[in-house]
Formats: structure tokens, sequence, C-alpha cells
């Protein structure tokens, strides 16, 4: 047993946390929460530069071959500095897909782009029933020669708007079965039939709804198996939510230092409140629940890296940063008081993700259910 | 980073479920009415005390009481991971881990006993011939230890005991105690602590029975008058009791019971799956499901502070934070389970042991009554927070 990282993956952290700390200020994030499209190109090349879009792939693609936890590593320095932008969507929700699904073609072709910087993408699986599994999946797609028509809905895209690629869970088989005959589609963004309308969101995290009618799309750009996708998504999805996870105790960790920073220096009564037991009790707390949550993403994400069945460790990873992020945005801002309640204050930015990311790929209750189906009740 | 057990790790937890599958009369796991986490049902009846002791005793034979003792003084010097896959597989068939006198006893006269002391003590620890009980609480000595009042005066090569302790587990079956007493009662109080170690057979003890609220006589208030306590009983030196007595919080870090939660956790799953009420089967009950599934998070937290800790210990590191949120975890985890147990089962919940309507043997109402304890017992939650705000997260004092 070895609870460690690596001193490579330690090394990682660090660079990673200096160069957040200096090229993501907060003053970055807020505007990009403005901004439509809601990322510099400056900065994303900067992290191309320093190797993060290729770190999890594999070498023969121009990648550097890491391992899933160490983009876990990447990913939590990442929710500490609330980095906006499409990183996750490119690399975990596009990369990760097609390192899974594509064909040897698709991933000489696309897995280049993704290494150097040089592609956005993301993955269009939620319709307007707001569900996560095959069966929410109402979208269809009819061959038609050499060419596959796409028409439905596809709601809470993130950053379809800026995407070149956008890769699209459709029906291509009525079954009794609903994780049958669902196949991807990488769709190119310009295609004609495509609508994308960014939605305003309480973490301003440019979700999309993408209307897809009459877009046709090549018979090439199927991803991997026709008819087969679930099976491969159903593997990313284990991926993304670890990978989501890791990025909230990110957060979590960010806000209780934040906290701690400012419970030391606030003087009431003639005293610092975090000389108040009333206060410590609520940063044990809160340090307790994300230590917890740090532990489970950890284990998650080794087992995940490890390819080894890991979907109740997934799901008690979910449920449990969920409740700690959230529980520690709710402590953090109740002992900042009033000046927490402020738009030029931080406070919120960790907030508003918390509640995200609790949502995001199934929250507590989805996980639960799961967790209880696993277990033979 | 590796989730796993080494092949000799995984070899050494088969040997030990192999022996406790061996040793333990049938029975015994599903019997067992003591509760994760709980301090009030460990000293059940005078059957299971037998047994108990019996076990002991073999468990001391194959080296595991002084688990990672030097094997000088009859230890095993097993790694801090190994002695944790122990204390988990003894607790997953809900046997009490070794007593206080090979896990806390022991390795204080270890680091800080003289010679003589060491040689005259240590090899029947490791036998489990002898045990200690812990003499620490006064009534006014709770959280607050470090005010006791119990005090020793030197006479000649003698110390003179006179004053109450409280909570003391064991002490009506016990031969020794293990005792925190004032030996300056001018000295800054966490300076003139010392520790003694004091035969039970010595006049001028009355040991007086509390009957916890379980129903089960685990307690005991103790009463010292005049009792004379040779000097060569004093650990280490005179006044650096406390020191000690906080340097060997770090011998009982692990011993939370841990794998009790998850044998408990499987008792229920297979109560739910194998229960119907009126025509229905529970798994399929909303409740039972939510329920569960938040046990099998908090179950794998608490596991994971407690592979966490471990595995810090084995790299010399000091898990005092970690240590702490621990015993928080899991003790809160001992209430929130009772609770949610009870919740799930309604009326059926509130039937004690002996009825053919009792689920899981009675388990459930004793669960409730002996969860009070877990939050209190060896530092209470909010003493925990308090450790983990101060000393893990910098909040000053004052």
């Amino acid at each position: 047993m070895d609870l460690g990282l690596s001193e490579e993956q330690e090394m990682l952290k660090t660079t990673a946390r200096d160069f957040l700390e200096r090229e993501c200020p907060k003053s970055l994030v807020r505007d990009m929460m403005q901004d439509e499209r809601g990322y510099t190109t400056e900065l994303w090349h900067r992290m191309a530069e320093l190797g993060w879009m290729e770190l999890v792939i594999p070498e023969r693609y121009g990648g550097i071959g890491g391992s899933f936890l160490d983009l876990v590593v990447l990913l939590g320095e990442m929710g500490r500095a609330c980095l906006p932008g499409p990183f996750f969507s490119t690399v975990v929700l596009g990369g990760l897909v097609i390192l899974a699904a594509g064909t040897e073609e698709q991933k000489q072709e696309l897995l280049p782009k993704i290494a150097a910087g040089k592609i956005i993408l993301t993955l269009a699986l939620m319709e307007p029933n707001a569900r996560y599994d095959a069966s929410g999946v109402r979208t269809n797609a009819t061959a038609d020669k050499d060419e596959f028509v796409i028409n439905g809905t596809k709601l809470f895209v993130e950053n379809a708007h800026i995407a070149d690629y956008v890769i699209c869970v459709a029906r291509t088989v009525k079954t009794k079965v609903p994780e049958q005959g669902l196949t991807l589609f990488l769709v190119d963004c310009k295609s004609t039939g495509i609508k994308c309308t960014l939605l305003k969101t309480l973490a301003a995290d440019k979700q999309c709804e993408l209307v897809l009618e009459d877009v046709r799309v090549p018979q090439k750009n199927v991803l991997g198996e026709p008819d087969q996708g679930w099976a491969v998504l159903e593997k990313v999805l284990e991926q993304a939510t670890v990978a989501k996870c890791a990025e909230m105790v990110g957060g979590a960790e960010a806000t209780l230092e934040m906290t701690l920073d400012y419970a030391k220096e606030r003087v009431q009564f003639g005293r610092p409140i975090g000389s108040f037991q009333a206060i410590q009790h609520h940063c044990g707390n809160m340090a307790t629940d994300i230590s917890g949550a740090r532990f489970v993403t950890y284990k998650a994400a080794w087992m995940v890296t490890e390819g080894l069945p890991a979907s109740i460790e997934v799901a008690i990873a979910k449920i449990q940063t969920g409740h700690a992020y959230q529980r520690a945005t709710i402590l953090g801002h109740q002992i900042f008081g009033a000046v927490g309640f402020c738009m030029d204050h931080d406070m919120h930015l960790y907030y508003r993700r918390a509640k995200a990311g609790e949502i995001v790929f199934g929250d507590g209750d989805f996980y639960r259910e799961k967790i209880a189906q696993e277990l033979g009740l | 980073m590796r989730f796993q057990f080494t092949e000799q790790e995984e070899a050494f937890q088969k040997e030990v479920e192999d022996f406790l599958k061996k040793e333990l009369p049938p029975g015994w796991v599903e019997e067992s009415l003591q509760w994760p986490g709980g301090y009030g049902s460990h000293e059940v009846d005078e059957v299971h005390w037998r047994v108990n002791q019996e076990l002991q005793r073999k468990i001391a034979e194959r080296g595991w009481a002084s688990i990672s003792w030097p094997r000088e003084y009859g230890g095993a010097e097993y790694s801090p991971i190994e002695h944790a896959i122990f204390d988990e597989r003894v607790s997953y068939y809900r046997v009490p881990p070794p007593g206080f006198g090979a896990t806390v006893a022991g390795p204080t006269i270890l680091l800080f006993g003289s010679d003589e002391m060491k040689q005259e003590w240590l090899p029947k620890i490791a036998r489990a011939e002898v045990e200690f009980w812990f003499a620490y609480s006064e009534p006014n000595a709770g959280s607050d230890l470090a005010s006791l009042q119990t005090q020793a005066v030197e006479k000649e090569d003698e110390f003179v005991i006179n004053g109450q302790k409280t909570w003391g587990s064991g002490a009506h079956l016990i031969d020794y105690a293990w005792v925190a007493v004032r030996t300056d009662p001018d000295a800054p109080r966490h300076r003139g602590i010392s520790l003694l170690i004091v035969d039970m057979n010595s006049p001028g003890i009355t040991v007086r029975p509390l009957t916890n609220i379980c129903g089960i006589h685990s307690f005991n208030e103790v009463f010292f008058d005049d009792v004379r306590v040779p000097k060569k009983n004093l650990i280490g030196e005179k006044n650096q009791g406390w020191y000690y007595l906080v340097a060997a919080l770090d011998f009982e870090r692990l011993m939370v019971g841990i794998g009790a939660f998850k044998r408990v956790f499987e008792m229920f799953l297979d109560y739910f799956k194998r229960t119907k009420r009126d025509g229905m089967a529970l798994k399929r009950s909303y409740e039972v499901r939510r329920m569960m599934a938040e046990m099998a998070v908090e179950v794998e937290v608490a596991y994971m502070f407690y592979w966490q800790t471990a595995w810090m210990l084995s790299k010399g590191l000091r898990p005092d934070t970690e240590a702490s949120m621990l015993k928080l975890w899991v003790t809160e985890l001992s209430r929130h389970f009772a609770d949610a147990a009870m919740r799930v089962l309604g009326p059926y919940g509130l039937l004690e042991t002996g009825s053919k309507w009792s689920p899981l043997n009675g388990l459930v109402p004793r669960g409730y009554l002996d969860s009070v304890s877990a939050t209190i017992g060896a530092g209470t939650s909010e003493i925990q927070r308090n450790i983990i705000a101060v000393r893990g997260l910098g909040l000053p004092r004052k």
C-alpha cells in the first residue's frame, strides 16, 4: 500500500500551482465569467506549451503518455484556481472518448491536435430530459448512403459555442435495451443544421443548447464501433466523474485555506474569530470532509487508472466530494460573513462551482441509487 | 500510489483471517451485540469474557498482541500497515482488540521505561499474562484531563496514592491499573503529573461498579485511600507523565475497531436482502436503499482515513490531524448508522435481543444506546475538532 504521490506528480502539482497563481488570477476568472468565449487563447497556448493538453495522450500520438492519475493531480490545481476555459471538455470529455473509442486513423488525426492545443472539443450527451443514462438519448441518426443524418436537441453541452468538434451521442438503432444502439459521432461544429445557444448558468461555465437539424455527418466520423457507443461512454463518464471530483477537491481545499486565513486575521470581540470554538469546529468539519473527499477521489482515480471495476468507488467519490465542497463553501461563507456576500470577494466563485460540480455527471441521489443497485439491493 | 496490499500483506491478512475463523466459537459474529465505535458493550457477559481472554492468549502466542514491538521484548516487528491489517481483521470478526497493556502500556514502557521495568513487564504483556485498565478520568477531570487531582506523595521507597478515578473500564476484572497521578501540586498543571502501575490487590482500593446505558457493568469508580505503590512502578521520570500520556496517543490511533463497521454494514445488507415486510422486500424500499448507500459512503471514507493514518505511520510521518479525523469520522458514523437503522426499521428497531421478532438479534437498540458513548470516549467529537482546528489547521488558541 502506498498512498503518496510520486515525485513527478508532486512536481507537476507544484508547477501547475505556481503557473496558475501567476497566469490565472481571480481577476481573469471574473473576466471570463463575463466573456462570451470564456477563455483567452493566450493562456490556452501557454498551457499547451507546458504540455498539459498532451499529458494523457500516448507518445505515438504526439503526447507524453502520462497516466489518468497524473491528469487527476493537474485537475486538482485547476479546480483550486477556478481555471476557466475548455480544458476539461477538450481533454477529458473529448480526448478520453477518442482514446477509448477512436479508430487508429481517427486517433492519428485528432490526438496530435489535442496534444498541441489546436482544437477544442466537447461531448453532447444530455438532452432536455436532463438524464445521464442511455435511455435519455433521444437524438437519432439515420444512415443515408455514406452519411448519417442527425436530428435532436442536446442540452448542457459545455463549450459547444467555441468547439471545433462536438462528440454527439445519438441513437442509430431502436432497441429494447437502451444501452444498445447508440453511436458516437464526431460532428464538425461548422456543419449546416447546427444551432448553438449559450446558456447563462450559476457558475458561468458556458453550457450550451445544441439543436441539430438534419446535420449530415460522413460515415468516417463515426467514433469507434457503430451502435456500441454506450459501453465506451460509460467508462469515459466514470473517468470524467473522477476528474470532476479532483477539480472539486482542489476547489474545496482553496476554499478552506482562504477561510482559515481570514479566521486568523479577522478580529471581533478583541480576538481573532478563529480562536472561537464555534469557528474552529466549522473549520474542523470542513477539513475532515475535504480530506475524506480527497482520499476517496484518489482511490477511485487509482482504480480507474488501473482499469479495475470502480463503479462503487466512483459513486462514493462523487457523493463525498459533492457534499464536502458544498459544505465547505457554505461554512466558508458563514465564517466570512457579509464580506463574502459580495461580487468582489472570491468566495462566490467557489460557491457557484461547488453547486455546479455537485450536479454535473449525476448528483448524490443519482449515485446513491447506483450504489444501492451495485450492492444488489 | 497504490491502494492495494503487497503480496506479503495479503498473505498476512489471510493468516489472521484463517486464525480467527478457526478459533472463534460458532455464532460469535452473529451473536455479538457490540456496536461499532461504542464503548459500552465490550465486556458483555462471563462467557464472552472468557472466550475473549482465551483468544487474546492465543493471539499473544503468535506475537500479535505485541505485533509491532521489537523481537527482543517478545514483539513481532510488524509494520504499521500490517498492524492496521491485524486490527481491521480482528474487529471485522467482532473481537475486541488486544487490551491496553499491549497497545498502550507496553509501547510506553518500551519508549520511556527503565531497563529494569522493560524486563519486568514487557514479556508478561506480550504473553497477555497481565492486563491494565486506564485510570485517567476523574469526576472533575474529563475532557480537561490535565486538571486531575488524585495525588501521589513520596514516602521512602513508595508512593502513597489518594483520590478517585472514574470510567475505569474493566477495573473490576483487571489486575493492574495504569494510573495518572499528581506528584507536584505546585508545578504548572501539565508538569506535575506522573504515571504509576498499581496492583489492584493493594490495600486501600475500593472498586464500585457503574452500570452503563446498555445495562452492562463495564465501567467503575475506583477510590484510592493511602494506597502504597513501590517506586519501581513509576513509569519513566517523575512529573513527566503528561508527555508520556500524550506520546501514547500515537499508539492507539488506529484502535477504532474499523472492521466492525464493515461487518455490521454487511449484516444489515444481508438482512435487508432477505427480509420482507407486508409482502414487500425491504431492499425495494427507498429509505433502505438510501440508508445503505449513505452508509457505504461513510464506511469507505472511514476506511480511507484509517489506511491514510496507517500509511503515514509507516512512512514515519505524524498523523496527528488524520488520526483525529479518523476518530471523529468513525464515531460520528457510529451514531449515524444507529440513527439510520432506527429510522428505517421503525418499531422493529426498538426490539431488544430475545424475541423472534428482533432484527439482527436485537443489535439495533443496543447500537442506538451504545453509540452515545462513541462520540464521547477517548476524546469527544468536540475535542477532536479542536485538535484538528488548532494543531492541524493552525487556528489560534486565543
